[in-house]
């Protein structure tokens, strides 16, 4: 299975301001190869393929495309080098057909030869095998259908070289299975493929060779064969880092959450949340880790009664009454109402948790507006608690009147948390909650949420890297798909444990089985 | 993260020679200046337009302008000042406050004031409440219909009293109906309340037919021609402010307006509407029913147009027609837009929409040209103090040098 | 019921077809000229304002061409009228454009903005050619006009004759040229959006921007043609009024508020130009039908709400039904900007 070099990447560096997405990363595919491109979230993937698409420009290094030296500088440079790239979040028109969306922005005669664009596109999914109705509109389809869709529509305008960004995320095993079976023939056909992935099982199904990113950083290629799942974990994970953040030992340990056989499907009927038995106990940190969109965000969300569930109960238990109570079925005011406090720092935080175009003032409301008197609102005490948040947390802005979307990341996240803090929760949840913020703040935010455990508050932290997990939280469950892949105590925990649990479940391996 | 890959992705992709960037925190002062330089601007080009026309000089504009709007250079204004020579100034004032064009034209700017005000509601959840014109003529249609058939039932101040009250109910059913189908369905509300105007407009011409006055003319002419019943008195205050004041419209809007900034600045409600506005899934995050804010705010805002038909009727034009709103649900729309809800900003506006649409007409006459060029001028300022908007919200930015040395 | 009757029985005329007809094709000229608009994401609440701009400008270049030729001829007038209209209503669009698009402005402010400028240009150069003309208040540019309205030559042998072949005559061979234009520039609109490559090209903006962005398409380009083309299209509906529906002459304000009835017939029609053409006759139909009843003058104003009526339930029966392809472009009104994505 040796070709030439269908791309080759020298030493590509790219930065984002102060942040290395990417450091003098080399790789290579052969014609008629797929190679998968494996890393844990943030390591750089998606940005290094983004170079080959055209949305970004290398700082520096070069490319060759089927040996000769190039520059892509725009989407289009991309598409006339034959580079086709199917990204996470599908470029469709809603209310085209599929034949429409695949012909749209193409050169030709002015009248469209619909017959002759179904014709073509029928000829391809015959030669690798899709099933797709060329005249369906993209608003009745499922998100494979769309998927596919988009894997044509680069194969109509002629496409040799395939990157796949996390094609799987959004496909049910059996759809996996079928698009595997799909770039298979494509391999055949002598296409180059890469196919950005975090799944083992995945990698080790179907690529001839597998290439590691870690925190930006080329870490090796290893052909495919000779690779083991522990061995990619390895590769993928690195060496464990000791960090500096303190773990006071649990205090008055008790359950105040408890999620009892919880099912619930997104708006394409995919199982996000499946069967998932959890206890959250006061006086504990308890870190969720998984690969991003493995529930993570729907288990929060429902626990805060901003998502609906399939099936399954979440109880809350008050520190002070033995009584319990049903959380499934409550609106979120409803559910404040009560009397239970919880505190939710949503994935988007300018997109649902704060106002953007508000001060830090009127963001403060949207916990607490509903007090004072009747009809007005009462702004000193959330001025108020915007001055001590500044203060106590150090939020740099020109004044808390400015709209807080004008603040910077490490900023918007403290004026979030400090808001849901503040409101003195019994139960915390944040969810990814020192992304995209530098080491200080993010040692702030660490501290902010050990100072709620001493309080006897029940954390919930989801997060990304493990190291943090590793070193903050007290127990650590694993979400693989939806599923809970298991709870460990993250003192005794290792690194690779937890990167083969976020990575394989029983039913994945069963895929790659049928397969081979 | 986000802003920096933006950032670095524009200046390493093929730049154009000339890129628009979004501009964040624009100082409110420098706002205004941007914003009077297009004005400045704007009016120069008017000058010239009508310059070029008539050979009009700015100067014969200026006066023309002034009498129309001030009432300087009438005999009355003359007499006045003239008898108040020892103190100029009070002469000044107390001629000015005696002068029926003055009073005319805070009467008109008060009107477009309160429509202006009944759209901020709306547009501040970013509902396209263009449907002001037929929320006015509901209003003014229900204050009519009292007129007509209760003058001589009611006692004056309830006659007043039940005209505001049936006004209010009208315009708030008129906003109401869109309102309930965008938040049940959501329905296109931009398109929806613009053809609930013309269903107004009809119903208005309509009843002009039923009770028409004039023996087939289609008016109903001036309603309680002899009685003055349910209309405002105008002498309130007596000689001190002239026999044709419009202190009823200047009082009741002013209130109204601080009512309304209040309501949307420091109360519940308003800040549900300031969240809707912004993302409606941050409302839900927060508990807001966003249909039921929907409702209201249509509610309060077809109302309040409602109140605008009631002054027009029971204090200006003492009858209905089809052109009694005039177009202001309109005007209204672009003075709230431009204002961008800032209260002082929309005095401002309907000052200046008032003062070009009334002053041109003046020019027109004067300058020798007809009433309809006033509609071309106030085109011309609007156009320009909307472009300004451009130079608030964005920048121009010029290809660096350091893009083409990365070649 | 019999009033029902005697409604319909009015209706089923041949003379009834003709002349809601006419009434009707200005509507199809601006509502043609909007949907092309629209469906490049842009609602433009100008285009009242552009028709009158559209009516005015074919007045003003025939007027200047009658004045200032010794002896004008019709055919040189129907074109100078037809090149003036579209001039003076491309320029309207311009300005639209250059705001919205360049400019990011509001489109609903921007598009009311527009049509208090377009009816005060129309009535004041009307006004003012007036003067020229010593006759008050409108202007009559005869020659031109009758040039509109000039029908085949053997038309009233034809209608003269009754029966079917008459009444076919009276219904599809008695109008002047701009009515068999308007109905061909709607099915050319509708075989642009629907068959060509650049007809999806401009779909695909006013559903998505960003997605026809991302496949190469060049969206400030394809939004500045699609508004300034619709305004040609719907100038040349204030030039169908002010020529062949009234013989080259100009009141002000005399077209009224046909415009706002333009935009209220793309929703009637869904946004489909070939569904615009038969609802434009529907309401012209209804626009006229009460100078076909005997009905009393107030319940004449009542029949008027009819079109207004009947689009409000067009457009609350389409959002209950919630059928995707029944709703306004997606991205409509919102302007579009890059860095936004």
């Amino acid at each position: 299975m040796t070709g030439t070099n269908a791309i080759e990447l020298k030493s590509i560096t790219k930065t984002f301001g102060s942040v290395v997405a990417n450091k003098d990363v080399s790789l290579s595919v052969r014609k008629g190869e797929i190679l998968s491109l494996l890393g844990e979230n943030g390591s750089g993937k998606t940005t290094l393929m983004n170079m080959l698409s055209g949305i970004y420009y290398p700082d520096s290094g070069e490319i060759y495309i089927n040996g000769e030296k190039v520059d892509i500088r725009s989407p289009k440079d991309s598409f006339d080098l034959g580079i086709g790239m199917i990204h996470q979040h599908f470029k469709l028109v809603d209310l085209f057909t599929a034949a429409e969306n695949i012909v749209l922005g193409m050169k030709g005669k002015t009248k469209v030869d619909m017959k002759a664009v179904v014709e073509k596109i029928n000829g391809l999914c015959e030669k690798y095998g899709f099933e797709l109705d060329p005249y369906k509109k993209i608003y009745n389809m499922s998100v494979s259908e769309k998927q596919t869709v988009e894997i044509i529509k680069t194969l109509y305008r002629g496409a040799n070289i395939l990157i796949l960004d996390e094609p799987t995320a959004v496909l049910t095993p059996q759809e996996t299975r079928t698009l595997f079976k799909i770039l298979k023939k494509m391999r055949e056909d002598g296409k180059a493929i890469i196919i950005i992935t975090h799944k083992l099982m995945e990698v080790l199904e179907l690529s001839d060779r597998v290439s590691v990113l870690r925190k930006g950083e080329y870490v090796g290629t290893v052909n495919t064969n000779e690779a083991t799942e522990l061995s990619l974990t390895e590769m993928m994970v690195g060496e464990k880092v000791t960090l500096d953040i303190e773990r006071p030992e649990p205090v008055d340990v008790n359950p105040r959450i408890i999620i009892k056989d919880v099912s619930c499907s997104d708006k394409n009927g995919i199982k996000v949340l499946d069967n998932i038995n959890l206890t959250v106990n006061s006086g504990e940190i308890l870190g969720i880790a998984g690969i991003a969109g493995s529930g993570q965000k729907e288990l929060l969300e429902i626990v805060a009664g901003l998502q609906s569930v399939d099936s399954g109960s979440v109880t809350y238990c008050p520190p002070d009454s033995d009584k319990c109570q049903e959380l499934i079925g409550k609106s979120p005011l409803q559910i404040r109402n009560l009397g239970v406090a919880l505190s939710f720092v949503p994935e988007d935080r300018l997109g649902m948790g704060l106002v953007g175009s508000m001060g830090m003032t009127g963001n403060m409301m949207l916990r607490s507006y509903r007090s004072g008197t009747k009809f007005f609102t009462d702004r000193k005490s959330p001025k108020k608690l915007s001055e001590d948040i500044v203060k106590q947390l150090g939020v740099v802005t020109p004044d808390i009147s400015t709209p807080v979307r004008r603040l910077s990341g490490g900023n918007v996240q403290k004026v979030l948390i400090g808001r849901e803090i503040a409101a003195s929760p019994t139960v915390l949840m944040t969810a990814y909650a020192v992304r995209g913020l530098d080491i200080n703040t993010s040692y702030t935010i660490y501290h902010l949420l050990n100072e709620q455990k001493k309080k006897g508050v029940a954390v919930v932290y989801v997060g990304e890297d493990l190291d943090v997990l590793l070193a903050l939280c007290d127990k650590i469950m694993v979400l693989c798909s939806g599923r809970i892949s298991g709870i460990v105590d993250a003192r005794s925990a290792t690194k690779e444990q937890l990167g083969l649990m976020m990575t394989k479940h029983s039913e994945e391996t069963e895929v790659g089985d049928n397969d081979k | 993260m986000t802003n920096n890959s933006v950032h670095s992705k524009s200046s390493h992709l093929k730049e154009p020679l000339i890129r628009v960037a979004r501009r964040e925190g624009t100082s409110k002062l420098a706002a205004f200046f941007i914003k009077l330089l297009a004005i400045v601007l704007s009016c120069v080009v008017c000058l010239g337009v009508i310059y070029i026309l008539t050979g009009s000089t700015p100067d014969k504009v200026a006066s023309a302008m002034g009498g129309e709007l001030f009432g300087f250079g009438t005999r009355q204004m003359n007499n006045i000042m003239n008898a108040y020579s020892s103190s100029p100034l009070e002469g000044f004032f107390r001629g000015l406050l005696s002068s029926k064009p003055f009073w005319r034209t805070i009467r008109d700017a008060m009107i477009m004031l309160c429509v202006a005000i009944a759209l901020t509601p709306a547009f501040k959840m970013r509902f396209w409440n263009t449907g002001g014109e037929g929320q006015i003529l509901m209003g003014g249609l229900a204050t009519a219909t009292v007129m007509i058939f209760c003058a001589d039932k009611l006692s004056p101040a309830l006659l007043i009293i039940v005209m505001l009250l049936a006004s209010i109910a009208a315009g708030l059913v008129w906003g109401l109906i869109p309102a309930i189908f965008k938040a049940k369905w959501n329905t296109n509300e931009t398109l929806f309340t613009l053809m609930m105007n013309y269903i107004a407009i009809q119903l208005v011409l309509f009843f002009n037919i039923i009770w028409d006055t004039t023996g087939g003319a289609g008016y109903i002419g001036m309603i309680n021609k002899e009685t003055h019943a349910g209309w405002f008195p105008t002498d309130i205050a007596g000689g001190f402010l002239g026999t044709e004041n419009y202190i009823i419209h200047l009082l009741t809007v002013i209130v109204l307006t601080v009512l309304v900034y209040i309501y949307l600045g420091y109360t519940k409600h308003g800040y549900e509407i300031s969240v809707v506005g912004e993302s409606e899934n941050t409302a839900r995050y927060a508990g807001i029913s966003i249909k039921r804010v929907i409702i209201r705010t249509m509610c309060i805002s077809g109302a309040i147009c409602g109140l605008a038909g009631f002054l027009l009727v029971a204090g200006s034009t003492h009858t209905i027609a089809k052109d009694t709103s005039d177009n202001r649900g309109f005007t209204a729309i672009i003075v709230a837009w431009l204002s961008k809800f800032n209260p002082f900003m929309m005095i401002f506006y309907s000052f200046l929409i008032v003062f070009l649409s009334n002053g041109s007409k003046e020019i027109a006459t004067r300058c020798g040209l007809n009433e309809a060029a006033s509609d071309v001028l106030t085109g011309i300022v609007l156009f320009f103090i909307i472009a300004s908007d451009f130079f608030i919200n964005y920048r121009l930015v010029f290809r660096h040098k350091t893009a083409k040395e990365e070649k | 019921m019999e009033f029902i009757i005697s409604i319909l029985k009015a209706m089923f005329t041949p003379v009834f077809f003709s002349k809601a007809v006419s009434q009707g094709m200005p509507l199809l000229f601006g509502a043609t000229g909007e949907i092309i608009t629209e469906k490049a994401g842009h609602l433009n609440l100008g285009i009242p304002g552009i028709m009158y701009m559209g009516g005015i400008g074919g007045i003003t270049g025939a007027f200047i061409y009658e004045m200032s030729v010794e002896n004008p001829v019709g055919a040189v007038g129907v074109i100078i009228a037809v090149l003036s209209a579209l001039l003076f209503s491309v320029v309207g669009g311009l300005i639209y454009s250059v705001l919205t698009i360049s400019l990011h402005a509001n489109q609903n402010v921007t598009g009311l903005a527009l049509t208090t400028f377009g009816v005060g240009l129309g009535n004041f150069l009307g006004g003012s050619l007036s003067k020229l003309a010593n006759s008050p208040g409108q202007i009559n540019v005869k020659l031109t006009g009758d040039a509109f309205r000039t029908t085949l030559p053997f038309l009233k042998d034809l209608t003269s004759k009754g029966g079917f072949v008459g009444g076919f005559a009276q219904m599809f061979l008695s109008y002047g040229f701009l009515t068999y234009v308007a109905i061909i520039v709607a099915l050319l609109a509708a075989y642009f959006l629907n068959k060509t490559r650049y007809g999806l090209a401009l779909r695909a903006i006013g559903e998505s921007p960003a997605t026809a962005d991302a496949a190469g398409i060049n969206v400030t380009r394809y939004k500045y043609f699609a508004t300034c083309i619709g305004a040609g299209i719907a100038g040349l509906g204030g030039l169908y009024y002010v020529m062949e529906y009234f013989g080259g002459t100009w009141q002000n304000n005399g077209f009224g508020d046909r415009g706002w009835l333009a935009i209220a017939l793309v929703i009637f029609a869904l946004w489909k130009p070939v569904r615009a053409i038969w609802g434009s006759i529907v309401f012209g139909g209804l626009y006229i039908l009460f100078a076909s009843v005997t009905l009393s003058t107030a319940m004449t104003e009542i029949l008027n709400m009819l079109p207004y009526l009947v689009t409000l339930i067009v457009l609350i029966v389409s959002s209950f039904r919630k059928k995707r392809e029944y709703q306004p472009p997606q991205s409509l009104g919102l302007s579009y900007f890059r860095e936004d994505r």
